[in-house]
């Protein structure tokens, strides 16, 4: 869809470098001609949204790398000097801690607009996997991250994740050690992971460049998932129409971000890590931030370690075959009535699940968390593949031009009968 | 321009709606939330909710409060619980207690600090400097067991921060949006206050244990630390446990976000920025959009 660049260099020196690297047609080509579906609504800003919360990130985490101190002794001090005595020390961290959240609500947001217009069908499924290798680092880099501090809840957190591995047979034990670097999560293991937290998010930059380029290659998808059948018709340039979009949507999430920052800061976080990290008191309940919560309720459904290890682990590998999975040839959900359903129905399910990974593992709760667990599994495994063969879809639009001008017309036709 | 002038109008009607509602129900104690059952199957009563000057959108801290409950923390806590985090100096910094520079040079100065080694490699005592964080009354953290039956006293620098409790569902949700943020500072009141003597038959207490309504467990291992007219107030304010345990709890909320009135203050600035630009960028959008069927 990109095809040639139809940038023009306007001056001779822009000319003269053109020639030697075209990086200005590049830029021109992805981000000001690129043309856009004109039907997109404000789901589709959450991309550019999750880009802006990478890039804060990188940016805020530099800066407090500057003043944190990576050693067991000295890292919670540290990090309450930078709340203390660095000048908008607090800003940077406050704007960190929950930058991650943030970044996580608008990539779950991204991930299940994909899922309802079922974006991740062909010819997007390279796209679609590139996300979910994305996602995987971010979880490594903000279960990392969250460590740092070296409070009650980084500790435990480290402790009960890394031991996950000593359920591999056989050679489980030695890998936990190995990634320990020693027999216990102590300081060698705090210096590793403060290394790989500051490699990470470089890594997910570099994947995100994957993940835009391909983008690039097959085009967006669009809300009827219907592919562009003629560019002027169907589509706008990116330049000023998706950017100005972009940029209402993303100020309006700044609002909630700042919202957390400025006024709410340490609610989505847990009191037990301001307590230094003692590795002889175990925490009463040691719950993970919320963004992994429904993966923690898989792993604790099931009632062996190693089982639940798997299970965990697959509920988000399973992601990585959906493209096949999913037998619909109709990728909206627009025109899916039943798969519409079932969407909702597992949009409940993760928040559920998400819901049973912050109690306790006791009773109720637990049955619960199996019962969902099964569903989570029974959603992407046997309905998916079986909703392709007997739904029968609505009919779709022959093009994006056609449906706009539909739905503009139904619009039309009802205000008349008013 | 009456186009932007009314999106300006309407952003700050919505903002200023939505902050009026943040701090009215952040002064306003809610009607407590049912008991939760906690994982032993007791239920765990929730500290009420308190007053707090410094909750809300537009929170500050009270000076004269701040001040009293230092005077709390120096008579009574001190005895036990350090203070590692805070400095004197820090006493004179904006948006806290509000005490002078001299103030503070001679309330330091009537510490006792150790330091060295001198030139001659002797460890020695001085009188404290502003720049010195609050001594600890205890060589290390084994003499402070030793003296309190075997517990260690927790720091209490960061502690309204690092206590808390749950309210359940849906208002964790909820509490974000309200701006309920002063969990830590309603449990230590609660703490305070929630001495029982003799406790509910119910509960066994081994010695050098005391019942308390707001621990978890109920069982803690100091003793009520603070009785009524225990601590002189010489501005008239009454010597309550009540009292007491508010100022305390106000002064431990600021020693653990000394920048909570920059925060509040910068985060306004930010949200009415924020919602302007959006405003902006609205209009914008539908300008440029105008012409194209979408």
């Amino acid at each position: 869809m990109t095809g040639h660049s139809t940038y023009v260099p306007k001056s001779a020196l822009a000319r003269w470098f053109e020639s030697r690297l075209p990086i200005m047609g590049l830029v021109h080509s992805s981000f000001i001609a690129y043309p856009t579906p004109k039907n997109l609504n404000y789901w589709w800003t959450f991309g550019g949204i999750a880009s802006f919360m990478l890039a804060a990130q990188i940016v805020t985490g530099v800066v407090l790398a500057m003043h944190y101190t990576p050693e067991v002794t000295m890292a919670f001090d540290s990090v309450e000097k930078i709340m203390r005595d660095v000048n908008f020390g607090w800003l940077m961290r406050y704007a960190h801690a929950n930058g991650a959240s943030m970044f996580f609500v608008a990539v779950y947001i991204h991930i299940f607009r994909s899922l309802y217009y079922g974006s991740y069908k062909a010819p997007r499924e390279v796209l679609w996997i590139l996300g979910v290798i994305i996602f995987l680092l971010m979880m490594a880099t903000a279960f990392m991250g969250y460590v740092l501090p070296w409070g009650q809840m980084s500790f435990w957190g480290a402790k009960v994740i890394t031991s996950l591995f000593s359920a591999i047979p056989f050679v489980g034990d030695a890998i936990t050690i190995w990634l320990w670097g020693g027999y216990s999560v102590d300081n060698p293991t705090l210096n590793r992971f403060y290394s790989l937290h500051y490699l990470l998010p470089f890594m997910i930059a570099g994947v995100v460049v994957l993940h835009v380029w391909a983008l690039h290659v097959s085009g967006q998808n669009n809300p009827t998932g219907v592919e562009v059948k003629s560019v002027p018709k169907d589509t706008v340039p990116f330049t000023p129409y998706a950017t100005v979009k972009d940029a209402f949507g993303m100020v309006c999430f700044f609002i909630l971000f700042a919202w957390f920052v400025f006024y709410v800061p340490g609610i989505l976080g847990d009191a037990d890590n301001y307590i230094r990290a003692n590795p002889l008191v175990t925490p009463a309940h040691i719950v993970p931030e919320w963004y992994f919560l429904p993966f923690y309720a898989i792993l604790r459904a099931i009632p062996s370690k190693l089982g639940g290890v798997i299970a965990m682990f697959s509920s988000i590998a399973i992601f990585l075959f959906l493209p096949w999975l999913d037998t619909s040839r109709v990728r909206s959900a627009r025109y899916r009535p039943v798969f519409k359903i079932f969407f909702w129905v597992f949009v409940a399910t993760g928040i559920g699940l998400g819901y049973l990974g912050s109690q306790p593992p006791e009773g109720g709760f637990v049955i619960a968390a199996r019962i969902l667990t099964a569903y989570y599994f029974l959603h992407l495994l046997v309905i998916i593949p079986l909703l392709g063969l007997f739904e029968r879809p609505r009919p779709l639009p022959a093009s994006i031009a056609d449906s706009v001008l539909a739905s503009r017309a139904s619009v039309g036709a009802r205000v008349a009968a008013e | 321009m009456p186009l932007l002038k009314s999106a300006g109008l309407s952003a700050a009607a919505i903002f200023g709606g939505v902050l009026i509602t943040a701090t009215v129900l952040a002064q306003q104690p809610p009607h407590a939330p049912a008991n939760e059952v906690n994982s032993d199957g007791h239920n765990d009563p929730v500290p009420p909710r308190q007053a707090w000057s410094f909750a809300g959108p537009f929170g500050k801290f009270d000076q004269a409060q701040l001040q009293r409950g230092f005077k709390i923390y120096r008579e009574v806590c001190s005895n036990c619980h350090s203070m590692e985090l805070v400095a004197f100096r820090n006493l004179a910094d904006p948006g806290g207690p509000g005490f002078s520079e001299g103030q503070v040079k001679a309330l330091a100065a009537d510490y006792k600090v150790k330091d060295g080694p001198n030139e001659s490699g002797e460890m020695f005592e001085r009188p404290g400097r502003p720049s010195d964080h609050i001594p600890w009354n205890f060589p290390n953290d084994n003499a402070a067991r030793a003296a309190n039956g075997g517990a260690l006293p927790p720091d209490m620098s960061v502690l309204a921060k690092a206590r808390g409790f749950s309210r359940g569902f849906p208002w964790f949700i909820i509490d974000a949006f309200i701006q309920y943020q002063e969990k830590g500072a309603d449990y230590i009141v609660g703490i305070l206050n929630g001495y029982k003597d003799p406790p509910p038959p119910s509960v066994q207490l081994q010695p050098g244990q005391y019942y308390n309504e707001y621990m978890p467990g109920h069982r803690l291992a100091m003793p009520k630390p603070l009785n009524d007219g225990q601590v002189d107030y010489p501005d008239g304010t009454p010597t309550t446990v009540q009292q007491y345990s508010k100022d305390i709890a106000a002064f431990l909320s600021w020693t653990a976000e000394p920048k909570l009135e920059e925060r509040k203050r910068t985060g306004l600035r930010v949200m009415v920025f924020l919602i302007l630009f959006a405003g902006l960028l609205y209009y914008t959008k539908k300008k440029v959009w105008a012409e194209v069927v979408h």
